[in-house]
């Protein structure tokens, strides 16, 4: 009836996992009881959970992202903390719970925080950068997201039934076969991601198609901001890459499930077959992150500077050949493998290319500053902080990159600091930025600026204590994923990592602070006009929050940095009381399919892991019920009287006429 | 995004006559947002396809003493598949002609014949799968063999997928008619089908006319 699950499935001899569990719960359970109780209920099904509209799924993306970065730092610092303590004895994470921990921290921070971050904040900004009310799928932008929390659902419930996989972020054969992993872990793995990439595809497709086809009228490709230039480049890796995760990922549970031999040690199977499909994801996966961040300091630089970004058409040149030698490069990963000098050569010299593009775009950064009225608010340290740490990383990598070189480091801790110090110097200071910088757009109020600063400062120095010790340790020898080790010379460098590890948890504890005081005191820190930081693009050309149609009338474009264009033209035409021709707006309907959909899916992924077959079955039928009962509805639009378009729009407009009429007012 | 076109000339060109000189005029029409999505979409599904494809050029030769094409391949059987696949994709173009007429009759039965091409195919597909196995020739034998049935076996779920979309879509015509999301779902519909027989043609002619060479 119930499969392989047992009671044995649940680790009552454990009391970490169950304790962590039991807090998870305990917390969930306490916010739905607020909810229920306080009668939030069916405002968050109306507004939140079936929403189509492209803001909601992007904030509701990025608060996932959120959360899971807190799942994910409770096993970061576990490690800190076992390998400080590990030194010639057992630490206190036996090595089964230790793998597991490891294993997490790599597949959440990459699949369920940094995707789901980059993606909301595209979601949220690239229509209304691109001047437009919606994206071009908005149902199917909602099946993405609710697919997604799918994934982040089945990583969190392996932590209480079963066990999570102990082959590391990428579940390498022959260790993640059925022979030496036949537990479940391996499984709670694969389907989660497989899960979770159906909705990632959905949201590349849907952001591709919304850039390429659905922007206002004179918004040709040369006047799209930086961001958009970025968000297209990434979700063109996504369409491209993530199908082969899939495929890869469908051979892996093909040999575990059904006996094939794609990866096995016997009857032809090719273990390097795994790595190199892997990795022709995995390497394009890494500018899916990291592009949208190159966007997002693009954006902050250029506004909080008070310049146009130095070097626009060569930032797209920069942006779009990152984007081809991506797919170029991913050998770099196993040079150890054995291909031969020559192969090794050519993907050293690849990887080494892709710096020429990166520096151009530090250069143009740095030139968009130089001369610049800098005004020094969070979204801009961030910004900086990255610069600096970047390039740090980028430098190590270049290093690495050299394959010699590589055969010395390879899976030593150097790697574990270099990759690290451009994920967290480059994706997650980026995502930092752009939430700091969008916030107020998003909800009307800005977040405090002393607590910002505070948290910046505890991210920028915690994060060169706790990854600097490990550079050197990868050069003292040291390995990645040790559970404990005998070597005296390590000890004091991971107790120094240690502490660095507590001083970001400080930085998070900051930000949490920062946000709920921030909602404290929405009143004194609201955005009126809806264009606090003296924006430059169309995203500042509307109320904030914007109203569920973005723009009341779609802005016609006329040259780069649209709103800036519009703002001087109109500090020119003073007192122009032109009335605007309101008209009826249509808007999508909302649709409770996508979270319909992800319950079935959840169902689907849960039976696999477990062989329930009937729930199986259940969950598919379910599935494709949903997908009917959608395409048989006959409304699929609302419609917004052109009144309440000019009532929701006239408040803002008065608004923003009286900060135009006095100019250098901004911030 | 205006809904006019539902009324307008199917074979138009929906925007795509855009004059160039003038710039970008707007948001395109919902019929190109779909269409190109979608396209989108099959790009992508050919990419997992090219993946499937890579890895069976890769293990073609690892038999581990079993096997191989040359031994197994039945090209007679294949060549039937194939004629079967590429007269489905006539009598769905079919199909796409009957729903920019708006003639229910005919799309029904233009529908109806794809499907059961498509069941002859799956049919045909499935008994060689059947005796491959009977043989002792199944995806469990050898590396060669898993990825052979990934490969072909991927394509066959595909045309299995593509057969309940077919049903639905007729169902939603005969309840619905001919409604503008509905055609936007037909258009859908035929690239997905057309796609495939693209792919088979690969399959066909790198795993079978290649495989059953000596």
């Amino acid at each position: 009836m119930l499969g392989k699950l047992t009671w044995d499935a649940i680790p009552f001899d454990q009391p970490i996992p169950m304790f962590a569990s039991g807090v998870v719960a305990l917390g969930i359970v306490a916010i739905l009881g607020w909810v229920v109780i306080k009668g939030h209920l069916p405002y968050l099904w109306r507004e939140w959970i079936t929403s189509v509209d492209h803001k909601r799924i992007g904030v509701m993306y990025t608060v996932l992202a959120m959360v899971m970065l807190l799942r994910g730092f409770v096993d970061a610092i576990m490690m800190r903390l076992q390998q400080s303590l590990a030194f010639q004895g057992e630490g206190f994470l036996p090595p089964e719970h230790y793998n597991q921990v490891f294993s997490a921290h790599g597949t959440i921070m990459i699949f369920f925080v940094a995707m789901p971050f980059m993606i909301g904040l595209m979601n949220f900004v690239v229509p209304l950068q691109l001047g437009v009310r919606d994206v071009a799928f908005p149902t199917l932008n909602s099946v993405g997201f609710w697919l997604t929390c799918t994934g982040a659902l089945l990583v969190n419930i392996s932590l209480i039934v079963g066990e999570f996989a102990r082959t590391g972020w990428l579940p390498y054969p022959p260790l993640s076969e059925l022979k030496y992993s036949p537990g479940v872990g391996v499984d709670y793995y694969l389907w989660a991601i497989q899960i979770s990439g159906i909705g990632t595809l959905v949201a590349g497709i849907n952001l591709v198609t919304t850039v390429l086809k659905i922007r206002t009228k004179g918004m040709s490709y040369m006047r799209m901001p930086m961001f958009c230039w970025t968000a297209l480049a990434t979700n063109l890796l996504i369409v491209a890459a993530f199908p082969i995760l899939t495929a890869t990922l469908a051979m892996l549970l093909l040999d575990r499930y059904l006996g094939f031999h794609f990866f096995t040690n016997e009857a032809g199977g090719n273990v390097m077959m795994f790595m190199n499909l892997i990795w022709a994801w995995g390497h394009p996966e890494v500018y899916i992150l990291v592009l949208p961040a190159f966007g997002i300091f693009s954006e902050v630089i250029s506004t909080f500077s008070g310049k146009p970004l130095f070097g626009y058409r060569s930032m797209v040149a920069a942006t779009m050949a990152i984007c081809i030698l991506a797919f170029m490069v991913w050998l770099h990963h196993f040079f150890t493998m054995g291909a031969g000098a020559d192969v090794n050569a050519i993907f050293g010299i690849a990887t080494m290319i892709i710096a020429v593009p990166t520096g151009v775009k530090v250069f143009n950064w740095l030139f968009t500053m130089y001369g610049g009225r800098i005004r020094f608010q969070t979204p801009l340290l961030w910004a900086i902080g990255f610069m600096v740490t970047f390039i740090i990383g980028g430098m190590t990598g270049v290093l690495m990159a050299v394959p010699p070189v590589a055969f010395v480091l390879h899976n030593s801790l150097f790697l574990v600091a270099h990759f690290h110090n451009v994920i967290i110097g480059g994706v997650l200071f980026g995502a930092f930025a752009g939430y700091t910088y969008w916030f107020p757009k998003a909800f009307g109020f800005r977040l405090h600026e002393g607590l910002g600063h505070a948290a910046f400062w505890c991210w920028l120095v915690g994060f060169y204590i706790a990854f600097m010790p490990l550079y050197v340790l990868g050069l003292l020898g040291m390995t990645r994923r040790m559970q404990h080790y005998d070597v005296p010379e390590w000890h004091p460098w991971l107790i120094v990592a240690a502490f660095g590890a507590a001083l970001i948890l400080c930085g998070i504890v900051l930000q949490i602070v920062q946000l709920f005081y921030s909602i404290r005191h929405r009143a004194q820190l609201r955005d009126e006009t809806g264009d606090l930081w003296n924006g430059r693009s169309l995203e500042w050309a509307t109320a904030s929050p914007p109203p569920a149609f973005n723009f009341a009338i779609l802005p016609d474009v006329s040259g780069e940095d649209a709103y800036w264009g519009i703002k001087e033209r109109a500090a020119e035409q003073t007192g122009q009381d032109k009335r605007p021709d309101y008209q009826a707006i249509e808007m999508p309907r909302n649709s409770p399919t996508g979270f319909v959909c992800a319950f079935f899916a959840t169902l689907v992924g849960f039976a696999l892991i477990w062989h329930i077959w009937w729930l199986l079955a259940v969950g598919a039928m379910g599935a494709y019920a949903t997908f009917v009962v959608f395409a048989w509805r006959d409304k699929d639009e609302d419609e917004i009287p052109a009144e309440e378009v000019a009532r929701i729009d006239r408040d803002n407009l008065i608004a923003r006429r009286t900060m135009l009429n006095a100019p250098g007012i901004g911030t | 995004m205006s809904t006019a076109e539902a009324t307008s000339d199917p074979n138009a060109l929906h925007g795509l006559e855009k004059d160039s000189s003038a710039g970008w005029r707007g948001p395109a029409s919902k019929r190109i947002v779909t269409g190109y999505g979608f396209w989108i979409f099959i790009l992508s599904d050919m990419i997992m396809f090219a993946a499937f494809f890579a890895t069976y050029a890769v293990l073609h030769g690892q038999t581990a003493d079993g096997p191989s094409g040359h031994d197994l391949f039945d090209l007679r059987n294949v060549a039937i598949e194939t004629a079967l696949l590429l007269a489905s994709s006539f009598t769905c173009g079919l199909a796409s002609i009957a729903a920019d007429e708006r003639s229910k009759v005919w799309f029904q039965l233009a529908m109806a014949v794809t499907c059961i091409l498509g069941l002859g195919f799956l049919a045909l597909e499935g008994r060689e799968f059947a005796d491959l196995v009977a043989r002792g020739a199944g995806p469990t034998r050898s590396a060669f063999l898993s990825a052979f049935f990934t490969l072909v076996g991927c394509h066959g779920l595909h045309v299995s997928a593509g057969i309940l979309w077919l049903l639905t879509m007729m169902a939603q015509v005969f309840a619905k008619g001919f409604r503008a999301d509905i055609q936007r779902r037909i258009l859908c519909f035929a690239l997905f089908w057309h796609a495939l027989d693209i792919i088979w043609v690969a399959v066909f002619t790198v795993v079978y006319l290649l495989g059953s060479a000596k």
